[in-house]
């Protein structure tokens, strides 16, 4: 109540709990986007998304166009996987995906062609005012599109119409917050006018009256281009562009809600339920290509940056297009002693070698030296109890307690101490004076009681089993113990002595 | 005097009558079937009924570690977190494990061997095997908890422990490599070892 009697008049400058203000380091934001040719070798690993993975549909020495699909769907929380280009199918097998664990998953091998003939069997819906919407769903979720923010929950499960939650507003979310990427900040430069019918079709979608852009005040040129094109391009829509000042983790959903409604989406609940949809500017610009073009989603920007890159810029490239290829179309080829990052410096999570599709979560691939990494990790120490991590931590979390539960592996009590409600953000990692790796803690922490509840559910599932077979053991031996008294009573012992005489 | 003496009793037999009466009825109300603590141990367990502990199964061993007829330490698969936790619902001080935990193995039917002969079904305490007289019979290994009961009855020796295999979802991530989290697992372990 207070806070919000400040801010009306000015005087709070945090419009969310927490957050941080790093070196932004958006080196590529004049560099426009540029096509990356296409590679030897295409790898697509099944899944790219958030949920199910997904199961092949082509089989070795299938020939394939750009935008058939490849692999399809299993379960809801799941979208299928198109081929980036034409060409053959040269094998099915287990390739390394961008995992922090560096295993591999199952990945559908594809050689170009060359030609990249496009599959025509998707039309496109120009009068999408007037389709139904269950329709457009049903195409973005046959496009494949998941979150290209970084997280690639699949997009078709949040635009939906529910008559309890309604949606009031669509947010636009144009904030970058990490530092170095700008792959959304070039979309809405070179791209604003196709964001803003992606947005109107999202809009039509949910039945929403409102739609606010947000960006942050880093990005000035891409809110000029912005209002230019909502200007231009009046539907009689309300949308209007939002200048934010520039925080992480402003582009977090929850914090951005509460940024810009300053509404808070309570603990276990999604931002429907408080009348809210975030989309991210990538995955607009890719409904738009589904519904208004046809396109399945093959390609996405990248940005390639980090002070290990000579020629840092961005690329739009194709789905399944290796690390090492797109790193030397920026002449960088030798990694000997480089960190390579998947995603932002903040979240993103580091890759042992480069030889690694890029996926539709793939925002940015990083490339730093190391002293350039080391200088942000050395060694740990004690906590000195600043509190400067509880003051950076948007969700207002103690991290440091939460901390000292994971690294002790007290689970319940870090579970008291709300270690789920985490968005490993790493805003208080980067305050921390003692260096304390405090995400990868929680991350530690979160793992552990994901594999308790696993093998609780599994000796729960084991003792349901063993109690049917004991009770099925005990009834089989009562069945046979009744039937041999029946059979003893119908043939008393007096029987065979009278049938012998 | 004896008038006196006669309250003294009536009254407090009266009372000693009420709290019987509240005692049986509750009793009624409030039955529970079995033992708590057992119930709580057998919870605690990892259920595959290996008979690793020298019992026939997971719920014996908990009926007998509650009635303190079996010590806390002797569920091999549970591992040092089943032992802690038994230990603490019991009250007493943790144990050394009577034996190193494995990693998680699963059984496998060598196909081409197995004769099906249903002496491994029979022996599974899980259900986890599947197949008939004569067929050739296959481990669910969703379900198999690796107790290693089907490797002593098979006649022909067709069945292999495997090793489970690590999946992607499953994997979660490891302590930070700093020497603090790492020190700290070592003193725990060695702590929890003495």
């Amino acid at each position: 109540m207070i806070k919000h009697f400040f801010k009306k008049l000015g005087f709070s400058q945090a419009p969310f709990a927490g957050g941080i203000q790093p070196n932004m380091r958006k080196e590529t934001e004049h560099s426009p986007i540029e096509v990356c040719p296409l590679p030897p070798l295409l790898i697509m690993p099944i899944k790219q998304h958030i949920g199910q993975a997904c199961s092949p549909l082509v089989a070795v020495g299938d020939h394939v166009l750009r935008g058939q699909k490849i692999a399809k769907a299993e379960g809801y929380v799941s979208v299928p996987i198109h081929a980036p280009t034409s060409g053959q199918v040269i094998k099915i097998e287990d390739y390394a995906i961008p995992h922090p664990s560096g295993m591999g998953l199952t990945s559908i091998f594809i050689e170009p062609d060359g030609l990249d003939e496009r599959d025509e069997t998707l039309k496109p819906i120009e009068d999408w005012q007037h389709t139904d919407v269950s329709a457009l769903r049903e195409r973005v979720r046959m496009c494949g599109i998941a979150g290209l923010g970084g997280a690639a929950f699949p997009t078709f499960i949040k635009l939906v119409q529910d008559q309890r939650n309604p949606i009031e507003t669509v947010i636009l979310n144009g904030i970058e917050c990490e530092p170095f990427l700008t792959n959304d900040h070039r979309l809405m430069v070179e791209h604003s006018q196709e964001i803003v019918l992606g947005m109107q079709i999202i809009m039509h979608m949910v039945g929403a009256k409102q739609g606010i852009i947000a960006i942050e005040d880093n990005k000035s040129d891409a809110i000029e281009c912005m209002k230019k094109a909502v200007n231009h391009d009046d539907m009689g829509l309300d949308i209007q562009v939002l200048s934010l000042p520039t925080r992480y983790p402003q582009g977090s959903e929850k914090q951005l809600i509460e940024a810009i409604t300053g509404k808070q989406v309570p603990m276990g609940k999604l931002p429907m339920h408080v009348g809210v949809l975030c989309q991210n500017i990538g995955t607009t610009h890719a409904i738009y290509e589904a519904v208004i073009l046809g396109y399945p989603l093959t390609e996405r920007v990248v940005t390639i940056s980090g002070d290990a890159v000579p020629q840092q810029g961005n690329m739009l490239v194709r789905l399944g297009t290796s690390m090492r290829f797109i790193y030397a179309q920026r002449g960088l080829t030798d990694f000997d002693g480089l960190q390579i990052l998947h995603g932002g410096p903040m979240m993103g999570e580091r890759l042992r070698h480069p030889d690694i599709p890029v996926i539709k979560s793939s925002t940015g691939l990083l490339a730093l030296s190391q002293d350039f990494f080391r200088e942000a990790h050395p060694e740990e120490e004690p906590c000195i109890r600043c509190g400067h991590c509880s003051e950076a931590c948007p969700i207002r979390l103690t991290p440091n307690l939460l901390a000292d539960h994971c690294r002790n592996e007290q689970l319940e009590k870090a579970a008291d101490y709300h270690l789920f409600d985490c968005i490993e953000c790493g805003a208080c990692s980067y305050v921390c004076p003692s260096h304390i790796p405090l995400v990868h803690y929680f991350r530690f922490g979160k793992g552990q009681a994901a594999q308790v509840r696993r093998e609780q559910n599994f000796a729960e599932a084991s003792r349901q089993r063993s109690e049917f077979r004991d009770t099925r053991i005990q009834r089989e031996k009562d069945e046979k113990a009744a039937k041999r008294r029946k059979v003893r009573a119908t043939h008393t012992p007096t029987e065979p002595n009278q049938g012998k005489e | 005097m004896l008038e006196q003496l006669m309250y003294a009793i009536a009254s407090l037999g009266g009372f000693a009558l009420l709290a019987g009466l509240i005692l049986a009825v509750s009793s009624k109300i409030f039955h529970i079937e079995g033992d708590p603590v057992s119930d709580k141990i057998d919870a605690l367990l990892p259920q595959t009924q290996c008979g690793q502990c020298g019992f026939p199964g997971c719920r014996p061993y908990a009926n007998a570690v509650a009635s303190q007829a079996a010590d806390v330490n002797h569920c091999v698969p549970g591992g040092e977190r089943t032992m802690l936790a038994i230990a603490d619902v019991m009250g007493v001080e943790p144990k050394s494990l009577d034996q190193e935990e494995a990693i998680p193995m699963v059984a496998f039917v060598r196909e081409d061997e197995c004769i099906g002969c249903t002496l491994c079904i029979k022996a599974c305490p899980v259900d986890a095997i599947v197949g008939a007289p004569k067929q050739y019979h296959t481990v669910i290994a969703d379900h198999c908890t690796g107790c290693v009961l089907c490797l002593e009855p098979c006649p022909v020796d067709c069945i292999d422990m495997i090793a489970k295999p690590e999946l992607l979802e499953h994997w979660s991530w490891p302590l930070p490599d700093t020497t603090r989290a790492q020190t700290g697992l070592e003193r725990r372990e060695s702590h929890q070892h003495d």
